[in-house]
């Protein structure tokens, strides 16, 4: 097997600049982030704390903040600094699109930037994970066109005869996710500050959702399944598992994500029919989503010994294990029957968060601890035992923190529907409210041992950067 | 409904996906004889940065899930509206369930409530089981403005207290339920000047038993003679058919301060009590109207 660091000779001068640069704000981000998740979880278990700068922190407020900094900051930052450095690699050919490079990390922590000023101050479009109003969403617009540019152009100049399998996932997520955000933000702007959605009623709904769940299958899902593609084979040392699986997956799942959106729009004013679709299609879903988990897992076949080792390998198997366990919660929770009870619930909130945490942040995370250590010519990180600490707190908090969300979201669906002998309502909601307490304690904890994980990982992050400056100044004399 | 031309649109799109998606399956069906097969066989020979692939098999089970879900899928769209104007074999709307459920509810608890129709109002309130049922409707439809109590709020009124707007008779209260109730104080700022808001402030103070500046009830009785009386009342005791409330009394629908009654007679005041009659049945607004006129009663 190679070896994971760039070496001179036969391969091309690899860009890593713009990898390293969007690789610590990864970690930045992801810390940013999730410590907001953890101040609104807190919100939401003593809601005096909506008081600390009113109106600024309010909940309803600051969950678009968390939901837009860990989506597009963290998850953003991983899907660029990864998909450039696997796009190069896998091509042996250097970024194209000179000054477009730069400006795909400026402009997008621009975006970041305005995002975290914008939303508190209560600028918002209030569309679901496209809050940001349209001046934002026309950066938004220019940052990806040449982000597309830099990619596709890359996998045009390539060396290697085939694309492999991680850049098709990119690809798909890098033009999907341009489709959506350009159709879905379409909007009158009415001043600077405010605009007005182009579409209406129910079709608003629909787009706005055929956007959202979108966002999860292709910014959240296609895109992190490009970076298994790479890391796991190259941590693992293993070939891929089955090309032909690859093959299949691929195509059933992007086509299918489409059409899934409505399972969000259940009982509501959307056409039965478009329910119906929604809910056939995202149940096809499964299999699809599984080839790809499948496809990971197997990869690791003969070289299972090394999870005992290699803390960096665990978390990118144990992020398959989550992204399986909520592709299949996901497609059950379309069904409409199941969705009549966990619709509106914390359950929701927990599938989101299996998938957030356990899939997303861990595979990124897993990727960030391979390629940190490889983009600095190292053989690892400054401490391993630190990744492995990371890793058991990352777990235990996904657990928690999903755990604590089912019961409560079981509960809430239960008291919701429960009828008295004379047809009236068993519960009133704000009892519902007061019976979550207890799961609302609990998934602050999870959550907070979740940023304690990523606390260690920018400390340790930041640990190695300072080794690898301390070595090359300990080398100055000696090469002068 | 869609138009012709969309509805098969929708359907040779949807039907379009899923077979190309049944011939990328089958074209690269090569599934492994048993689940345990070894997956050390050929690469596919290409190599990325160091990574290669094996071709192999799609794992049995896999596979097989994949052809139940599609097939689920093909049954639910003949049986069920899934594609364009298809109606489906079954015949099912959403709309159709609920009217199902809801008439089904409606036979179940008829009964319920059936006992009490020919009771009057008094008597049902002194039922401790129908009082049961009157509590939980109230908690369902009515405390989130009047509080689970019935003690009211700033702008709802207390309905526990024997003060009331609209009147407290078991037929006026069964009204306010039914058809709902308008009260507009209008906002007075505008046509008797600022001073004019001061000086009846200090009246309605007078009135209210409460401190006040005498050096301005001159004018302030003068103001409230030609604007407010018409519907407070002379005494300004309030009108219940209008819903003008007793303004010599303690109790307040809004604040009673100075400040809060000049903010009243400035800018006015809009309170609406919901009409329930499309909401609950007639049954339900009975039982809520004893249980409202139970509230007051010692």
């Amino acid at each position: 097997m190679s070896s994971n660091l760039a070496t001179a000779g036969e391969q091309p001068a690899y860009n890593y600049d713009i990898v390293r640069k969007f690789a610590v704000m990864t970690v930045v981000w992801g810390v940013v982030g999730m410590t907001v998740g953890v101040l609104i979880a807190s919100q939401l278990a003593w809601p005096q704390l909506n008081d600390i700068m009113q109106p600024f922190s309010h909940f309803g407020r600051l969950r678009p903040l968390h939901t837009n900094a860990v989506i597009f900051a963290f998850g953003g930052c991983a899907l660029f600094a990864t998909s450039y450095y696997v796009v190069q690699r896998t091509c042996q050919a250097t970024l194209f699109g000179g000054f477009l490079v730069p400006f795909t990390f400026w402009g997008w922590q621009l975006v970041i930037l305005l995002a975290a000023i914008t939303l508190p101050l209560g600028m918002t479009s209030s569309k679901e994970y496209a809050e940001l109003e349209w001046p934002i969403d026309i950066l938004i617009t220019l940052v990806w066109v040449s982000y597309g540019i830099v990619f596709f152009g890359t996998i045009i100049k390539r060396k290697t005869s085939h694309i492999y399998v991680a850049n098709w996932f990119f690809g798909a997520f890098i033009l999907t996710v341009a489709i959506l955000h350009v159709v879905n933000s379409a909007a009158i702007p009415v001043t600077l500050t405010k605009s007005y959605s182009a579409y209406a009623g129910a079709m608003d709904a629909m787009i706005q959702w055929w956007y959202g769940h979108n966002a999860v299958g292709f910014f959240l899902t296609a895109g992190f399944l490009g970076i298994m593609y790479y890391f796991v084979p190259k941590q693992a040392e293993r070939p891929v598992y089955s090309y032909r699986l690859s093959i299949i997956h691929f195509w059933a799942l992007i086509s299918l994500y489409i059409w899934a959106g409505p399972h969000h729009l259940h009982y509501t004013a959307l056409p039965d029919w478009t329910q119906g679709v929604g809910m056939v299609m995202s149940l096809i879903l499964l299999a699809p989503s599984w080839g790809g988990m499948i496809n990971g897992i197997m990869t690791l076949s003969g070289a299972w010994h090394k999870l005992r080792t290699d803390p960096t390998l665990r978390f990118l198997v144990v992020s398959l294990s989550f992204y399986g366990m909520s592709t299949f919660e996901g497609p059950m929770m379309s069904i409409k029957t199941v969705n009549a009870l966990s619709h509106y619930t914390d359950w929701t909130v927990g599938h989101v968060h299996s998938g957030a945490l356990g899939w997303v942040a861990m595979v990124s995370i897993g990727a960030l601890y391979h390629l940190i250590p490889a983009l600095l010519g190292r053989k690892e990180m400054w401490s391993v035992k630190l990744v492995n600490l990371h890793f058991w707190m990352a777990t235990i908090g996904t657990v928690l923190y999903i755990a604590s969300m089912w019961v409560n979201g079981i509960m809430q669906g239960l008291m919701w529907r429960a009828f008295n002998a004379d047809g009236t309502l068993t519960y009133s909601f704000v009892e519902s409210v007061e019976a979550s307490y207890p799961g609302h304690y609990v998934r602050v904890l999870g959550g907070a041992i979740f940023l304690g994980g990523m606390l260690f990982m920018a400390y340790n992050t930041y640990r190695t950067f300072q080794a690898e400056s301390d070595n090359a100044a300990a080398a100055q004399p000696q090469s002068a | 409904m869609l138009t012709t031309f969309w509805s098969w649109w929708v359907i040779l799109l949807t039907l379009t996906n899923l077979v190309l998606i049944c011939w990328v399956l089958f074209a690269n069906k090569k599934v492994a004889v048993s689940d345990d097969d070894d997956p050390e066989n050929e690469t596919t020979g290409h190599e990325y940065d160091g990574i290669q692939e094996y071709d192999n098999p799609l794992p049995k089970w896999w596979f097989q899930m994949f052809v139940i879900t599609l097939v689920f899928g093909a049954i639910y769209f003949v049986m069920y509206p899934a594609l364009g104007n298809w109606k489906g074999v079954l015949g099912w709307t959403s709309v159709g369930q609920w009217e199902a459920e809801m008439e089904k509810a409606n036979v179940k608890y008829s009964e319920t409530f059936g006992q009490y129709k020919d009771m009057k109002i008094e008597d049902i309130a002194a039922d401790p089981k129908a009082m049961k049922i009157g509590t939980r409707l109230f908690a369902n439809n009515c405390a989130v403005c009047h509080g689970a109590d019935g003690g009211g709020n700033v702008g709802f009124p207390n309905l526990t207290d024997k003060d009331w707007l609209y009147g407290g008779t078991p037929a006026e209260i069964e009204m306010s339920i039914t058809h709902g109730r308008n009260g507009a104080m209008p906002p007075w700022g505008d046509v008797i000047g600022e001073d004019g808001v001061v000086a009846v402030a200090e009246y309605v103070l007078k009135m209210s038993g409460q401190e006040h500046d005498a050096a301005k009830l001159e004018k302030g009785m003068q103001v409230y003679n030609t604007t407010c009386v018409a519907c407070h009342g002379p005494d300004g005791t309030g009108n219940k058919m209008l819903g003008a409330p007793n303004l010599t009394d303690s109790i307040w629908l809004y604040e009673g301060t100075g400040e809060g009654i000049r903010h009243s007679v400035r800018a006015g005041r809009a309170n609406v009590m919901p009409a329930q009659a499309d909401k609950l049945r007639e049954d339900k607004i009975r039982m809520l109207t004893a249980y409202v006129y139970s509230l007051s009663q010692d």
